[in-house]
Formats: C-alpha cells, sequence, structure tokens
C-alpha cells in the first residue's frame, strides 16, 4: 500500500512542541465484528455471554479433517458495509491464511483476505466539532479496504493456578477489519471518525458497535512529523476499546514520539499497547519480533465470486445512512444542520426522533428531543435505549400543546411526571386537572381581580405598554398556569387598553 | 464356503452370492477378520481391527439383505485408511500426534459407504499424514508387500502412502479399501501390489472429515481387485458435499455401466515427456505393451506432448509441504492427540511437535515454512503457483484437440525394498516415484492405475490412464482394457 498525504497541514491541528509545530498521522485498523447469527465459516452461534466453549463446532475447533463453509450473510453484510462506506466492491475476493501459533487460534491460522479483499476503497465524510464558535467542519476520511477474517478465542490466564484456560465462543466469528488511509490529523478527528463510522455500521445493521463487548475495537497508527515533511515512522496501538481511549493513546503517543524526536531520538517501528490505567502507551513487540504471517491463499475455499445483480440487489435494500437522513431531515422539515447533525448522530436517536416527528411539527419534535430528552438522559447518564420516555409519550405531550390543551409551561411539567412515574400523557392531563384554561369568561374574572387589586400597576402599564406582561404572568399564576397565554395576554391588553 | 475362497471373492462376486443368500455378510466378514488376524503380524497392514464393529454391522447388514434390501455395497467388508476419520475408532493419519484420537464424527466419503451397507473391518496403515511413497513414515512401522521377488524372501515396501490399503486388497485382508492420493497416493501403491486405484477428479469425494495434508490436492479414491470392484466402490464414495465447497455437484455416473465398452476410435495420448532418462528398459517394455493392447482394441494413438511435465515434480514438492506446514499447524498438543508438557506454551508446543511428528513431516513442515516465509514466497509459491497453471494448460491442449485419455507407466520402478539403502539417503529419490503421478493432482485430473505386467523378478507393474476432468467412465473403460489383456495378478502367499 502506498501511503499518499491527501490534507494540506492545517495550523489549529498542529501540536506544539519545544522546537516548533508537529503534525500528528492517525490512521486506523477497526475490528467491526459482523451481526449474523453463525460464524464465518461455521454455523455456530455468534450470541454474547455464553458459557465458555458452548458456542463451538467441530470447525471452530480445528479438529482434524473439516473444512471451512463460508456463511453468505457476512458476505452480505460486508457488502452493505462496503456500500455504506461508499466503496468499490470487488466481485472477486480470495480468504488467505494467516499462519501463527497461539493456543486460542486452533487452526494455527486465522483466515482472512490478504491481496485481494472483499471491498476496496471508499469514504467517509466526518464532522468535527463543534469550536468555540460552534462551527462543524467536515472532513473526508478515505478508506483503504475491508475484509472479512475470523476472530480468535480468549485465552483465560486468571482461572488455574498454572495453566490457562481457553474460551473457543469467539473463535471464527466474522469480523470485518476496516482500514483507514493515514488521513486523521487529530485526536479529536479520530474519535469523530470512529463516532461516524460506528453510527454508520449501526445504521446499516451490520455491527453493533458495542465497544464494551468488545465488537468493534480498534488499532491506531500514530506518527508524528514537522508540516510538509515525509510520513514518519508509526507506532501501532493495538486493541483500543473504546473512542475515548482512542482519544487519550493518539495524546499520549504523540506527544512520547514528538519527545523523543526533539530529544534528537529516532522512534522505533513497534506495536503498543494502551493502558487506560495509567492513560499511557507501552511497547508491546518490535518490528524485529513482528510474526512472518506466511499468508497464502486458503486451498479449502474457492475464490469468493458473485455478481453485480447480487450487490445491486443488496444497495436496494440499505437503509438511509446518517449522510443522507441529515440532509433530508433539513430539507424536508426545515431542522438546522446542527440540530439535524445531533439527531442523526446515533441511529436510536434518529429513530426515536422520527417516530415522534411522524405526523407532527418537525422543529417542535427536534426541540423537544434534542432540549428535554437528550438533555435529561445526558444528566441521568443514561443511554436512549434506556428512556423512560417513549416516542410515543412524548409524542402524545406535543399533540397536547399543539390542540391547545396545555401550554408549553405545563408541558415541561407534564414531561417531568411522565419521565419519572410514566403513564398516558393524556390521562395525567385529564386527571391533575393540568388543563390549559381556554374559557375566557374565566380568565377575564382573573384578568379583572388582577387589575382591581392593582391600580397603581395598571396605571403604569397604559403609560408603558410593555408593564402588560407583568400582568400576563399574574393572571397566569392565579390561574396556576392553566390559562391560555395567548388569551390572557389579549384580554390584558383589552382591559387596560392597550392597542395590539 | 471355506474361508480362504470367501476372501478371494471380487466385491462384484460377494455382491451376487450375498443378494443370492449364498453367503451371508457375517461370515464373509469373520473370513476377512480371521485373515487379518492371521496376517497381520506379518503383513501391518491395519493399525487398528474392528471386529464388534464389523460384526455388528455385518449382521445389520444380512437381516436387511434378508429382506431383499439393501445398498450398493450391502454387506461388503472394507478397509478404510487411517485417514478418514469412523466416528469413535482410532483415526491418527499414521502419527504419533494423534495419540487416541477418536472422531465425533465420520468422513462424508465413509458415512457415503456405510450408507450403502458396506461393513468396517478396520483402520488401514500409511505413510504419517499421507506423507511418503514406501509406508515407512509411519509411526506404526512400515507396511510389508505380499509381493516378493522371485527366490528371494526380502521385505518389500507396498508402495506409499496408502501402503495399507493397497496391502491389504492385495493380501485379501478385505473386499476394498479406502485410500487418497494427494501426489500418487492411490495409484503407487496400487502399481507396487497388483490391485487397481483410481485417483478420481479433484472434488469428485467429499475431503470432509479426511486429516488434511495439501488440501488443493488431496483427494479420496478406492484400491480394489480389479478395475469393476474399483468401479463399485467409487460409486459410492462419490458426492457433492455442502460441508466441502471444493467439492463438485455433478450426479455420480455408473461407473460400472461403462465397463466393457469399446475403445475404438478412442484417442489415446502418448506423451514423450514421460520417457524418464535411467527409466529401467522393463517400464518401457510395458507401456509399449500397453500401447499395442489399447490399439488392438482399437483405440487410435496419438503422440503428444506435455511440455511442462519435467517441472511438476519440484513444484508439487513446494506447493504440498507449503498448504501441509499450515495444515498441520492444529497439531499443537492444545486440544487432542499427544501433548508434552513444556514450561511454557512454546515449550509444549515444540516439544509435542518434537516428539509427536516422524523425520518426513517435519522435513516437508519445515520445507512449507520456507517457501511461504518472506522473501521466498514469490520465489517458491507463486512460481510453483504458475507452473501448476502451465501443467493444467499442457493437459487441456491435448483434451481440446480431441484426446480422450493419456497412457503412461504408473511408476518409474517396481517395488523396493524396506530400508532401501539409496531411498533411505537421499529424499528426492524417494519423492522421483510421483514422477509419473504428480502432474495429475496438480490438474486435478482423474487418474487410474492398472496392473499390466511382471518384471523380470516376478514383481507386479501397473500403467497409468489420464482423463479428463469427470470423465472417469473413459478411464475404467480403456483400463479394463488392459485388465483383460493383461490378466490378472495375485502375489503368492507366504505370510
Amino acid at each position: 500500500m502506498t501511503l499518499v498525504d491527501t490534507r494540506t497541514p492545517d495550523p489549529k491541528r498542529l501540536i506544539p512542541g519545544a522546537t516548533g509545530d508537529w503534525e500528528v498521522i492517525i490512521g486506523m485498523e477497526v475490528h467491526a465484528q459482523v451481526t449474523s447469527n453463525a460464524k464465518l465459516f461455521s454455523g455456530a452461534s455468534t450470541a454474547f455471554g455464553a458459557e465458555p466453549n458452548a458456542n463451538v463446532s467441530l470447525v471452530d475447533a480445528a479438529m482434524p479433517g473439516m473444512l471451512p463453509v463460508i456463511n453468505e450473510e457476512c458476505v452480505k453484510q460486508a457488502i452493505r458495509t462496503g456500500l455504506g462506506l461508499k466503496a468499490q466492491i470487488n466481485l472477486k475476493s480470495v480468504f488467505d491464511r494467516k499462519n501463527y501459533f497461539y493456543p486460542d487460534l486452533p487452526q494455527g491460522y486465522q483466515i482472512s483476505q490478504y491481496k485481494q479483499p472483499i471491498v476496496g476503497e471508499g469514504i467517509i465524510t466526518v464532522s468535527v466539532g463543534p469550536d468555540r464558535q460552534g462551527n462543524f467542519e467536515d472532513i473526508e476520511i478515505g478508506i483503504e479496504r475491508l475484509h472479512l477474517e475470523q476472530d480468535a478465542g480468549k485465552s483465560l490466564h486468571d482461572q488455574h493456578a498454572t495453566m490457562s484456560y481457553v474460551d473457543l465462543n469467539r473463535s471464527g466469528v466474522a469480523l470485518m477489519e476496516i482500514v483507514s488511509k493515514p488521513d486523521l490529523r487529530s485526536s479529536d478527528e479520530a474519535r469523530a471518525y470512529l463516532t461516524k463510522l460506528r453510527s454508520i455500521l449501526r445504521y446499516l445493521g451490520t455491527c453493533d458497535g458495542n465497544m464494551d463487548e468488545g465488537s468493534m475495537r480498534a488499532d491506531v497508527n500514530v506518527s508524528v512529523r514537522r508540516p510538509g515533511e515525509p510520513f514518519g515512522t508509526r507506532c501501532e496501538i493495538k486493541n483500543v476499546n473504546s473512542i475515548r481511549f482512542a482519544g487519550q493513546a493518539i495524546d499520549y503517543e504523540a506527544r512520547r514520539q514528538i519527545g523523543i524526536l526533539e530529544d534528537g531520538g529516532a522512534i522505533d517501528q513497534e506495536t503498543r499497547l494502551f493502558d487506560p490505567n495509567k492513560g499511557e502507551t507501552r511497547s508491546m513487540r518490535t518490528k524485529e519480533e513482528a510474526h512472518d504471517y506466511r499468508y497464502f491463499p486458503d486451498p479449502d475455499l474457492l475464490p469468493l465470486e458473485f455478481d453485480q445483480a447480487y450487490v445491486d440487489a443488496l444497495a436496494v435494500g440499505l437503509p438511509e445512512l446518517p449522510d443522507d437522513k441529515k440532509a433530508r431531515l433539513v430539507a424536508s422539515l426545515g431542522l438546522s444542520a446542527y440540530d439535524a447533525s445531533v439527531l442523526v448522530s446515533e441511529k436510536a436517536v434518529a429513530d426515536y426522533f422520527e417516530k415522534v416527528a411522524s405526523g407532527r411539527d418537525g422543529k417542535a419534535a427536534a426541540n423537544w428531543v434534542i432540549n428535554d430528552l437528550l438533555g435529561q438522559l445526558n444528566k441521568t447518564g443514561n443511554a436512549i435505549e434506556e428512556t423512560p420516555v417513549s416516542p410515543d409519550q412524548l409524542g402524545g405531550i406535543l399533540d397536547l400543546i399543539k390542540e391547545g390543551t396545555i401550554s408549553g409551561k405545563i408541558a415541561k411539567d407534564l414531561f417531568e411526571i411522565v419521565w419519572n412515574e410514566g403513564g398516558d400523557p393524556k390521562a395525567i392531563v385529564e386527571k391533575r386537572g393540568m388543563k390549559q384554561v381556554t374559557d375566557t369568561g374565566a380568565i377575564e374574572k382573573a384578568v379583572d381581580e388582577v387589575i382591581a387589586a392593582n391600580p397603581d400597576k395598571a396605571e403604569q402599564a397604559r403609560a408603558k405598554p410593555t408593564m402588560a406582561g407583568w400582568f400576563v404572568g399574574q393572571v397566569m399564576k392565579a390561574t396556576g398556569g392553566k390559562a391560555n397565554p395567548q388569551a390572557v395576554n389579549a384580554l390584558v391588553k383589552e382591559k387596560l387598553g392597550i392597542a395590539d | 464356503m471355506p474361508m480362504n475362497e470367501l476372501t478371494k471373492l471380487t466385491i462384484a462376486e460377494a455382491r451376487a452370492k450375498l443378494r443370492a443368500r449364498e453367503i451371508t455378510s457375517a461370515e464373509l466378514t469373520d473370513a476377512y477378520l480371521f485373515a487379518i488376524d492371521e496376517a497381520n503380524s506379518a503383513l501391518n497392514a491395519y493399525v487398528a481391527v474392528t471386529h464388534d464393529r464389523a460384526r455388528a454391522m455385518a449382521k445389520a447388514s444380512d437381516e436387511r439383505l434378508a429382506k431383499g434390501e439393501g445398498g450398493a455395497l450391502e454387506g461388503i467388508p472394507l478397509g478404510i485408511k487411517d485417514l478418514f476419520a469412523t466416528q469413535g475408532f482410532h483415526t491418527q493419519a499414521g502419527s504419533h500426534i494423534l495419540d487416541g484420537f477418536k472422531p465425533r464424527y465420520e468422513s462424508t466419503v465413509t458415512a457415503n459407504l456405510w450408507a450403502d451397507g458396506a461393513v468396517m473391518l478396520g483402520k488401514l496403515n500409511m505413510d504419517e499424514f499421507a506423507m511418503g511413497s514406501s509406508n515407512e513414515t509411519s509411526y506404526y512401522g512400515p507396511v510389508v508387500n505380499p509381493w516378493r521377488a522371485k527366490g528371494d524372501n526380502k521385505a518389500l515396501v507396498p508402495g506409499g502412502s496408502s501402503g495399507g490399503s493397497a496391502a491389504a486388497v492385495s493380501a485379501w485382508l478385505c473386499a476394498g479399501a479406502t485410500a487418497t492420493d494427494t501426489g500418487g497416493s492411490i495409484r503407487q501403491p496400487a502399481a507396487f501390489t497388483g490391485t487397481v486405484g483410481i485417483k478420481p477428479t479433484y472434488g469428485r469425494c467429499s475431503r470432509w472429515g479426511i486429516v488434511a495434508f495439501a488440501s488443493s490436492l488431496d483427494q479420496a479414491g478406492p484400491i480394489a481387485r480389479n478395475v469393476r470392484d474399483a468401479a463399485i466402490m467409487l460409486k459410492s464414495m462419490a458426492s457433492v458435499d455442502a460441508k466441502d465447497t471444493t467439492s463438485v455437484d455433478r450426479p455420480v455416473p455408473d461407473y460400472e455401466a461403462a465397463l466393457g465398452g469399446s475403445v475404438r476410435g478412442m484417442k489415446i495420448g502418448i506423451p514423450k515427456e514421460y520417457r524418464m532418462d535411467g527409466m529401467p528398459e522393463e517400464i518401457g517394455t510395458l507401456w509399449r505393451q500397453g500401447i499395442a493392447w489399447l490399439k488392438d482394441a482399437g483405440a487410435e494413438i496419438v503422440d503428444i506432448s506435455l511440455p511442462h511435465t519435467k517441472y511438476a515434480l519440484p513444484a508439487y514438492y513446494i506447493v504440498a509441504p507449503a498448504e501441509a506446514s499450515s495444515n498441520l499447524a492444529r497439531y499443537d498438543g492444545v486440544r487432542y492427540g499427544l501433548r508434552v508438557p513444556g514450561r511454557d506454551i512454546v515449550d509444549m508446543y515444540e516439544r509435542t511437535r518434537a516428539a509427536g511428528f516422524g523425520r518426513e513431516v517435519k522435513r516437508r513442515v519445515m520445507i512449507g515454512t520456507y517457501v511461504l516465509s518472506a522473501g521466498y514466497y514469490d520465489a517458491y509459491y507463486v512460481q510453483a503457483q504458475k507452473v501448476r497453471t502451465l501443467i493444467k494448460k499442457d493437459f487441456e491442449d491435448v483434451f481440446a484437440e480431441g484426446i480422450e485419455a493419456i497412457l503412461t507407466p504408473a511408476t518409474p520402478s517396481a517395488a523396493f525394498g524396506i530400508a532401501d539403502q539409496d531411498m533411505s539417503a537421499d529424499p528426492v529419490k524417494m519423492y522421483l516415484n510421483d514422477v509419473f503421478t504428480v502432474t495429475v493432482n496438480m490438474a486435478g485430473l482423474p487418474g487410474i492405475a492398472v496392473p499390466a505386467g511382471l518384471d523380470g523378478r516376478g514383481l507386479p507393474l501397473g500403467l497409468q490412464l489420464i482423463g479428463r476432468p469427470f470423465e472417469e467412465e473413459t478411464l475404467f473403460r480403456a483400463a479394463s482394457v488392459i485388465e483383460k489383456a493383461a490378466g490378472r495378478f495375485e502375489p503368492q502367499k507366504w505370510w
């Protein structure tokens, strides 16, 4: 692979060193577990959290004479992902063996794709920001390739005094290795890239993106250079399992490399591990210790071939992806780009929003989802999946506002009640007498009373019409917030003799 | 019927007598078990004899036969090469590293045979992981060829790697045997023992449940006493298999029906490149004799050229070890078979594999690892694959010109002695045994070895017929012409 520099050094992304500015160059290899019921080459289940070695077939355990058979669903998922990354889909690809010995690799080789991957070059548009002015910047990050490969099992070193145990449940589970070009220039960009990639995978339903369950892990390649100079020597940070850690690892690693270079040293190409407890990377193996994997085409598997019609059929069934959804929300619902970005960033949020917005005012729905729902979730530290207020419930609240049954202010209280106690918003409003008072007689009475009780203020208001707001507030207070504010406003002005 | 007459029945003859209820599978099976128990200490053809299993299967066969039911091989006792996984029974590929391994699964080929009513007598000795041409690399010791040179008691090899299969068939220790062929492992031992062996087209038999040696070359086939028996067995062994994606979905023809058909007008190619320097004159004579027989039967003999033949053997000894080095990585002492404890995991691997693999297997794992290594891959493996493509094209070219079968010698010599000085001193000399057979594996074609005569010392020699992909019927037809002309060859019983 020839590395091509696609970016122009941007002063605001440079890292100041003791001897001048440095630019950090980042490339990512993301391992994304394919969402499928069965493994890549066997019928064993991929369910997470099973008893050790419960999901192991004869093939996964590499019993003598066993042969791999490709799981077509995994192939489809890889093609869907490739389409989602706007990438070239290779109609012919080849599975190779990557040979090395380890107890959790029963075959003694991993079946992977080396020279001819199923997916070639693609692109991800990443939004970086917001900056201090609240602006986002869209950058395009190149995808080098995506290939299918088997996951390894897991070695357990803490189960026995002198022995290690091996759990083969993951052995043979399908992974997509998604390799970016070295196009990322800061830890912010790297985090945004991972977030966007995860979002695309979740929209596509090809990977659940749960990094804490190991469904998505990143190998991060980091090097530094003086702006405008050729790429420096890189270090690969293996198996980073959270987006936050990826950012920390990059910042640490860039600083470490800058420190060495500024002291007149040189970077050794090596594989490193990130320690989240210490927030630092440490050497795992040097280039000299690197394996010779002896790749060669797996003779048990014919080349993987399908025609363009096969790809086209999958493209037709592809769901709307975040960028397209964002564009649609802006164009058809009139949302701001910022609001649309917030709503589409997570598929679950977008799904929630679209349910609420269906048949309702999009802007109002967006405001409520972003400010009230997401705000509250953020406060309680819960994910959208854990929301106590369902889209139907929030939609019900919006309907009550629209009908004029409740005011916006009462709606906030209603939201609190639904959040804490649940229930049907409409029934709650009935039961608790939260209905807005639109009966002009009752409002008129309240207005009259407030004016009569405050003759001084009434006098002032006639001279200074903006004072009318005080009367509106008093009337609202007197009616327990249930009066229709527009009606109150009109009546106050009328009674005080203020012209509209 | 006396026991020694029962064991002399061919599969076709036994089949007729079983169906006619003239004999039972139980007595046929007992006759074989008796013969094995009597002979095995001398011949070492079986590494495991499954007496109880054999008798139970025979009893079940007899019950089906009594009801007028039964499959194509109902009640026929067979020997199974140790490379095939047999559920609950010894399956060790002739290796120490698979000590005590009894799989929980049955290979597709043997499952096909049992579904057709065949009876399993036991597991047959073989070169370790099918790597060898003399059966001397087996952890269980060499198989002795039932044939001896005239006036000479010297023990000879039965060929390899399916030496146990060939010796057992030749010595009447089974009615027929399964075998596998990666570079000649069916055809060379068949030639050394006066038996018939066919390696079908790659993909004709499922490889599922066969311990892998070199996946792109391995193919199962039968060794039998005559062409008809080989045809009967292959029909049962062959099938497409969803568990082996390199198996091919084509109907399995009735090979037996092809026998006796005429070869009149059949264009048979004689490749000039198979006249090797230093080849014994007897081999050349035999070849000419085979040509004459086919010509007499009406075949059209055509001189052909397969120009890349000389590169086949070196290329084979790159491709096969490369695949083997990877296929054998799973024997690591972690999950099954032999484990020699060590200080740590790497030490355990090293001790286990050092103790578990024999010299020849280690040699090939090292060759294979070397040719796949960074910096050597392009020079060796990639080159060898290019040669392979050219070899395949050689055959395609002559087939495109109308050639239907190619006649060659099966081996460059007759059986040699066990612990032969020349062979043991020089592995390459041993590898030369496969010189006429490896091209067929490299091209994925079918090839049959059929006995055609005896050499001056009274040892059997075979001829090979190579066919177009999936045209095994042509080979059976041409082979039966040779068989008819040459007659049958049986060893003198000395064991």
